[in-house]
């Protein structure tokens, strides 16, 4: 199957100290060659710590920040050239934010803000105010209630709900939801989460979903993408993934879930330590540092991302045949 | 979409009415706020009210004090009705307070806001050359610009605003930026919407509340520069009636009529204490937290 949207060699680096002209001395490396490829109609989950880079990834998804280095092609069109330029291509994918309160202007209205895309891309404020109020009572919030009314006077669930309103607004075809739910009450995140379900079958829209919550992600994603500290650590179908991880770091991280079967208690000691610092990363495997597993070969070289069939792949020097770890196994499982 | 059950739409109130609501329940305010009302209305009527010419003197009746007959509040060093020349120069110092503050809000707003939405070289270039202005003092710069361009009104006003545009574009640039990074203007940009869009739409509503009330409370201080002006002899010249100019011309009777010589001193005080206090109520009226 053909990739809808395919993400080739992203790099985001940060400037932190330019000199006088205003020339780059050192820089945060918050996302390096991260790839992948999102299908019609999957949810890829995107997990890992803070600071490792999912959002910026989908703030270069968006064009919100300018990449250093990468390409994203959307339907085998290249995006930003000629072939698909950013305003086109911002139709197609549309993004809703973590912090409900801060990504809805307080002095435009609900439905104001929910029809300023659409009468961006050429639609009269009538039509686009008619959009806004089909749209807010398809996630659920009553029209002649809501359209009149200012963010400050919406629950984090509404404001949340209006969120995904604006961003449906452009019918697009992908939507980017970073930490959408994070911010909310458990009871009103299942609430989001299903409505987001039933939007997806409804639009028949694709979903990058960006979490910490590994337990949500599991509901939601159909694949999962773990990265750490700026570059993909380990991908696969969410129940391959969940059940039988290969990196080291995946392992940590999901040992660090809180079970709730007493039989399977969280045993495994959790990663300690802070993700090194990203101005200065560490050679090769960005994550020996904290890995039990490392040995002097982790730090020698970057781990190639290694499929391992049924579209798993890892980032680990053990999973690399002839990599030069004692435990590098032959080809893949 | 569904057939709505409730009946008509329901429109919250703006922001700018829960402003308004809470500005009328700050009585310091709206008394600060009926003095400048009071002010301004005094300048416009000035004609209708002032019992007498504020140019015509009268040589036999020079420097009479406060509570002569026929004169409320004296006269001054010519003769000429105090109480009259006071309500006429309201007219010139107001406006010699309003209009520079105005024009360089003008200017300012629109420096300060592409600067700090713009960001990068561009904020740098516009924002170092206003910062030239800072280095130094503001009645200096006024001086040194009236005294550069002549005396004369429309000389001062120019001299005022160029004063005031530094300061009002560094508060601009100051909460645009602060705005530029907010998620609303992230998501704006997402729908693809070009900048000066998402300025008008987005930035403008965002900003003007804050850069409106700074401005305001310049007002106070182009008053009394500008009367800092006129009393040097740059701004307005006599026998126009302006507070600046009647303090200096009346500064020699300080010590046979002080009272006299406090009055245009007074009306300046009370002007620019309103305003101050006026402003002030406007700012914790338009702090609104959600």
């Amino acid at each position: 199957m053909a990739a809808l949207l395919e993400v080739r060699g992203l790099v985001k680096n940060f400037p932190v100290r330019t000199d006088l002209l205003g020339r780059v001395k050192s820089f945060v490396s918050a996302v390096d060659g991260v790839d992948f490829d999102l299908h019609q109609g999957e949810t890829l989950g995107v997990v890992g710590e803070s600071g490792c880079g999912k959002s910026t990834t989908a703030r270069l998804l968006l064009h919100l920040i300018e990449p250093t280095a990468g390409t994203i092609r959307f339907e085998g069109r290249t995006v930003g050239t000629a072939e698909l330029p950013w305003k086109a291509f911002r139709r197609q994918v549309q993004m809703v934010f973590q912090d409900s309160y801060a990504s809805l202007n307080p002095r435009l209205t609900v439905a104001e803000s929910i029809a300023f895309g659409p009468m961006v891309h050429g639609l009269s404020r009538r039509e686009a105010e008619a959009r806004a109020n089909a749209l807010l009572d398809r996630v659920g919030l009553e029209p002649n209630l809501m359209a009149g009314r200012f963010t400050h006077e919406l629950s984090g669930g509404q404001r949340q709900r209006v969120n995904i309103a604006r961003a449906l607004a452009l019918h697009p075809r992908v939507l980017v939801l970073d930490e959408a739910v994070s911010a909310l009450d458990k009871s009103v995140e299942a609430q989001v989460l299903n409505l987001l379900l039933d939007l997806k079958e409804e639009f028949r829209l694709t979903y990058l979903f960006i979490s910490h919550d590994l337990e949500v992600v599991r509901f939601m994603a159909t694949r999962v993408l773990v990265m750490y500290l700026g570059r993909v650590a380990e991908l696969g179908p969410t129940e391959a993934l969940y059940t039988g991880s290969r990196h080291p770091y995946t392992t940590a991280l999901l040992g660090s879930m809180l079970s709730m079967d007493p039989d399977r208690r969280t045993d495994a000691a959790p990663i300690s330590g802070d993700p090194p610092n990203p101005i200065d990363p560490p050679a090769g495997c960005r994550f020996h540092t904290r890995c039990a597993s490392a040995e002097p070969a982790c730090a020698g070289r970057v781990p190639v991302l290694t499929a391992l069939g049924g579209g798993h792949a890892v980032a680990c020097h053990m999973s690399e045949p002839g990599s030069g770890h004692s435990r590098a196994t032959g080809r893949a499982a | 979409m569904s057939a709505s059950p409730a009946g008509a739409l329901v429109r919250s109130p703006g922001y700018w009415v829960a402003v308004l609501r809470r500005f009328a329940r700050d009585p310091v305010a709206i008394g600060a706020a009926a003095v400048v009302l009071g002010l301004i209305l005094m300048a416009v009527f000035a004609p209708w009210l002032a019992p007498q010419d504020p140019l015509q003197g009268m040589t036999l009746k020079r420097l009479r004090p406060p509570g002569t007959e026929g004169h409320l509040l004296g006269t001054d060093e010519l003769g000429r009705d105090m109480l009259s020349r006071l309500i006429h120069g309201a007219r010139i110092s107001l406006f010699m307070g309003i209009v520079p503050v105005f024009t360089a809000l003008l200017a300012g707003a629109a420096i300060g806001i592409v600067a700090g939405y713009a960001g990068g070289w561009t904020n740098s270039l516009l924002m170092r050359t206003m910062d030239v202005f800072f280095a130094f003092p503001s009645v200096l710069l006024a001086v040194a610009l009236a005294g550069a361009l002549g005396p004369g009104i429309l000389n001062s006003i120019i001299a005022l605003t160029l004063v005031f545009v530094p300061p009002i574009a560094r508060v601009a640039e100051s909460v645009t930026t602060g705005v530029r990074s907010r998620d609303y203007v992230e998501a704006a940009k997402a729908s693809g919407a070009g900048a000066l869009t998402i300025i008008r739409k987005h930035v403008l509503g965002n900003v003007l509340g804050p850069i409106f009330v700074y401005a305001m409370s310049l007002i106070a201080v182009c008053m009394i520069l500008a009367s800092g002006l006129s009393f040097l002899g740059l701004g307005v010249k006599p026998p126009m009636p302006d507070w600046g100019l009647m303090l200096n011309t009346l500064r020699t009777a300080i010590y046979t009529q002080p009272l006299l010589c406090a009055l245009p001193g007074v009306m300046i005080f009370i002007t620019s204490i309103s305003f101050n206090i006026m402003t002030d109520g406007l700012r914790s009226a338009m702090d609104i937290k959600a």
